[in-house]
């Protein structure tokens, strides 16, 4: 599959505010196809990735993700992404795929009560995921992110299985790449930033690709995230 | 209604004057019922019918040739080509802040929201320009920290981002403190909408949140000091806001736009349903009639009165073309949000309402704004405030120390605090975060970019009104212009106290005649604005602070100019030249202790100069940074741009004014660049051939900022530890300061 054959669903919750920006990276910046997908919907329009935005998806009063795993489109959404095709959750949309179950654990208030937005470094500890495999294993990545519940945790035996598993695809990390607790912003537990399902095709982060995808920008590293897709997509 | 029940205790407590309710009678020809005294009330209440201001903002140069929509609508709309146009205006929700820092803060924000997407614009970013008292002042911290939760609690899930703004700390604010937001948004040019009720038998819909008792008579609130203990009974007029819903509203509205369906639409903002129908009305020289019974409420037994004076949030009325009401319906159905069609335009010149089935109110629509009270208030020249003597001050010991005191303040201090609460980057516009000299944004589809920036310095305000607005202009056009950006077009919003106060209204007056030459000279017609007075409280006025908002564009976005040093071996010039001035400056009031003036001298046509110069330097891209000087003078300017940059300098000045005047001195119209070598010939050409003085002053490089002056180092600082000064000062005054 090409770049421009490749179709993008991106799903829109009626608090989506991020839906734009992923469509933008999509079609403008990798010449793909890219559809909205309204929350009341089912159909994903025979697209080949899955993106869940950032926003509030249904205002998130009660908590984040929590009432957006109830719309008829996460039905499809999870369907899709059982048969094996790639669903990227950003920020708000990694908090719906949690909400879901389509990965592990939960995201709390960050540790200092306050939404934080600015860039933060990673290193990738997984680049085998649908949407790392064009990154380097350790490589350090700096990202925006936009949060005030990103402080993810999940039960003792679910992190055994992520650590065992490379369940983990970012971990805070400060610009020379230690994961230490000064360089995690949120508080999340073992620094974790993005995590993946076993099989790799399913996976979520709480700092925005979408943002740093151009150079215009200041930063074009998160392209390749969405690059990474379309290239997993290709006929081996 | 019986005759005679409108008491003259009732006129008063509806904030009307004897003489405002002759004119009342004399309009209708008959005593009004209490819904219409109701009606009257607001509309002509300060906050709507700027009574007090009207004939002093008629001398404000409001046409361009860019100008599509000066002042008057919703927002001002400027012409950025290709086809597109900016929408923008700034607003004030002071009062309510005040109040309830948190609500408050956020409904201003959805307020200039509805304002910008009702005119058919996409928000982009907004701008909030905030002024708090001392930090250990009563409840300050608590209003900090509420005023900016409440900011990035509703900008966020908007997901509009906040890109730029100022704060300021004084005294003055203790019990007023000052919430302005701007906002920006980008619309097609053919496809901009106001807010106007045509077309007869069309009907009038009404979108949006339920309307509740919340709010009722908040306009009239808002034009009126507070006294004493106030703050508490008057909670309830505060709204509360809901970023979900107006999400919603945003997203239907504008979907709508794209059909041919709507005909006219305003926001329901100050004075509800009130202003927005008789407004739309109004402007349209037709009439309505409107069946109250229909409004949607939240609680039941609300009577027309309180329906009609609600100020609920996120509403909108609108009026549609009759055969497409079905279209208008179903957007808002995909939305989930209420839209009720509530009555009909008439050709009648008149706003007619019912209530279950009976006339409650039937007012002639144009005479509510037409006929509104215009006072030529007294007023007496302002003081200006001098020097007491800060001429006469030894030079301090070591200049080191002033400029790490400075950077520490907290008016000069890093406001990463603030602003990382912001969601700064949604949208993917933001090309230049907050922390430059303004903040650019990219216009998708296009090459070009926007520059934005608020800005007033409301020391010199006070020092001398006329002077200290034309230099608000004067520097936001220079931080725009730093940029690479050429200024296109303002929107003000002029805070001052009790206009009733002759001293007060003659404030008023010389800054509105400052702002008038300053827009004039400098080519930035206004196109928007609002004017809150009363801030007082219990007769203390705050500073006068007429915070204007600048919008300038770049042509190619990717040319635009950056504050931070940027290679080492840069040089490092600095346009505009020093003058022996300390009056109201950072360094008086945070190295001495000392609030006095004067405010600095402005030259316009230098400012204009300077503004072409920065201009044309970024577009033939030779410049690697641009810093305006500002706030604490050349030396906070040239640490702001080496702590930035991660880079240090070494600069060396001639004295040709006392040493601190020449490091803290604030003195407008000046900004350092910085650039490679090669281009320092065409620098200086381009330079003098604009009348522009410019000298070296020094080189980009090394981990320390020294400037030597005659020859003696004053200062010798390493440049990350200074940073780290900077970027902790302002959220270790805040822990610092005492919770009340």
């Amino acid at each position: 599959m090409t770049s421009s054959s490749t179709k993008f669903a991106i799903v829109v919750f009626p608090g989506s505010n991020c839906e734009g920006d992923c469509h933008y990276v999509a079609t403008e910046l990798l010449g793909c196809r890219a559809e909205y997908v309204w929350h009341h919907d089912t159909d994903l329009k025979g697209c080949d990735v899955v993106i869940l935005p950032g926003g509030f998806a249904y205002g998130d009063y009660l908590r984040a993700g929590a009432l957006a795993r109830f719309s008829p489109v996460m039905e499809s959404v999870i369907r899709f992404a059982m048969d094996g095709g790639p669903v990227l959750g950003i920020c708000n949309g990694f908090q719906v795929l949690l909400e879901a179950g389509l990965l592990p654990g939960a995201v709390r208030v960050n540790r200092g009560l306050r939404y934080i937005c600015r860039d933060v470094y990673m290193r990738v500890e997984n680049a085998s995921t649908a949407f790392t495999r064009l990154y380097e294993p350790g490589e350090v990545v700096k990202m925006p992110i936009g949060h005030g519940e990103g402080n993810y945790t999940a039960p003792p035996e679910a992190l055994t299985r992520l650590e065992h598993e490379s369940g983990v695809v970012f971990r805070y990390c400060d610009a020379e790449g230690n994961v230490t607790d000064a360089a995690n912003p949120n508080g999340a537990t073992a620094g974790i930033a993005g995590i993946a399902n076993r099989e790799g095709n399913i996976v979520g982060l709480m700092p925005h690709p979408d943002r740093c995808a151009e150079g215009i920008l200041g930063n074009a590293v998160g392209r390749r995230m969405f690059e990474s897709a379309v290239a997993s997509l290709a006929p081996a | 209604m019986t005759p005679g029940a409108i008491t003259p205790d009732l006129v008063a407590e509806h904030n009307l004057s004897p003489e405002e309710y002759e004119r009342i009678l004399e309009i209708l020809g008959r005593e009004p019922n209490l819904v219409e005294l109701g009606v009257f009330s607001a509309m002509w209440s300060e906050h709507c019918s700027y009574k007090s201001s009207r004939i002093h903002l008629k001398k404000l140069p409001t046409t361009g040739p860019a100008v599509i929509q000066g002042p008057g609508e919703n927002a001002g709309i400027v012409d950025i080509g290709d086809g597109l146009a900016v929408a923008f205006k700034m607003e004030s929700h002071n009062h309510p802040s005040y109040l309830e820092p948190y609500q408050g803060a956020a409904t201003g924000v959805g307020g200039i929201l509805r304002d910008i997407f009702t005119m058919g614009a996409r928000p982009i970013a907004s701008l909030d320009s905030l002024r708090f008292g001392a930090l250990d002042a009563p409840r300050m911290r608590h209003l900090v920290d509420g005023v900016v939760r409440g900011i990035a609690g509703y900008g966020n899930c908007m997901g509009i981002p906040t890109v730029s703004g100022e704060t300021t700390f004084h005294p003055a604010y203790d019990r007023n403190i000052l919430v302005n937001v701007m906002n920006v948004g980008v619309v097609e040019k053919d496809r901009i909408f106001r807010g106007r009720a045509e077309g007869s038998g069309n009907p009038v819909i009404y979108v949006g949140s339920k309307t509740g008792r919340d709010g009722i008579h908040g306009a009239t609130m808002a034009s009126e000091e507070f006294a004493g203990d106030e703050t508490r009974q008057k909670r309830p007029t505060v709204q509360v806001g809901d970023p979900f819903t107006e999400k919603l509203l945003m997203e239907a509205c504008l979907e709508l736009f794209r059909t041919d369906a709507v005909v006219g639409i305003q926001d329901m903002g100050a004075a509800g349903l009130t202003s927005s129908s008789f407004e739309m009305a109004g402007r349209a020289g037709t009439g309505l009639e409107i069946d109250l019974s229909k409004v949607p409420v939240r609680e039941p037994g609300m009577t027309p009165y309180e329906i009609l004076l609600s100020e609920s949030q996120e509403r909108m009325l609108l009026v549609a073309r009759r055969d497409r009401l079905d279209a208008v319906l179903d957007v808002f159905r995909k939305w989930e949000l209420a839209a009720v069609e509530i009555g009909r335009v008439t050709e009648s010149g008149r706003v007619v309402l019912f209530f279950e089935g009976k006339i409650v109110a039937d007012l002639p629509a144009a005479p509510l704004s037409d006929r509104a009270p215009l006072y030529d208030r007294p007023r007496v020249a302002p003081a200006s405030i001098g020097s007491s003597g800060w001429e006469r001050l030894p030079e301090p010991p070591d200049y080191g120390a002033c400029l790490r005191a400075i950077l520490g303040s907290p008016n000069v201090a890093e406001k990463s605090w603030i602003w990382t609460q912001y969601d700064h980057m949604v949208g993917t516009n933001t090309v230049e975060r907050p922390g430059g000299d303004a903040a650019v944004l990219r216009i998708k589809g296009t090459p070009k970019g926007i520059a934005v920036k608020s800005d007033v310095n409301p020391f010199f305000v006070a020092c001398d009104p006329y002077r200290g607005a034309a230099i608000a202009v004067a520097e936001a056009a220079r931080s725009i212009a730093a940029t690479g950006a050429r200024p296109l077009a303002v929107t003000d919003c002029l805070n001052f106290g009790n206009p009733e106060r002759p001293e007060i209204m003659g404030q008023f007056e010389a800054a509105v005649r400052g702002l008038a030459d300053a827009c004039r000279a400098l080519s930035v017609p206004v196109v928007s604005g609002n004017v809150s007075f009363y801030n007082e409280t219990d007769g203390r006025p705050i500073l006068p602070t007429p915070t204007i908002g600048m919008v300038g564009l770049l042509n190619d976005v990717s040319r635009h100019v950056r504050l931070p040093f940027r290679r080492e071996g840069d040089v490092v010039a600095l346009l505009g030249e020093a003058r022996d001035e300390l009056g109201a400056s950072e360094f008086l009031r945070t190295v001495h202790g000392r609030d006095e003036g004067p405010c600095p001298e402005v030259d316009l046509d230098a400012e204009r100069r300077l503004v072409d110069l920065l201009v044309r330097l970024a577009d033939e891209r030779l410049l690697g940074s641009a810093h305006d000087v500002s706030d604490g003078g050349l030396a906070v300017a040239l640490a702001e741009s080496a702590m930035t940059g991660g880079l240090g300098a070494a600069v060396t000045l001639v004295a040709g004014v006392r040493p601190s005047a020449l490091l803290f001195g604030e003195t407008t119209g000046r900004v350092v660049v910085t650039f490679p070598a090669e281009h320092e010939h065409r620098i200086s050409g381009a330079a003098a051939e604009l009348g522009v003085p410019s000298a070296r002053i020094g080189s980009v490089g090394g981990a320390r900022l020294t400037i030597s002056l005659d020859g003696r180092a004053v200062v010798d600082e390493d440049v990350a530890a200074l940073r780290d000064l900077w970027r902790s000062a302002f959220a270790r005054a805040l822990e610092s300061a005492e919770v009340l």
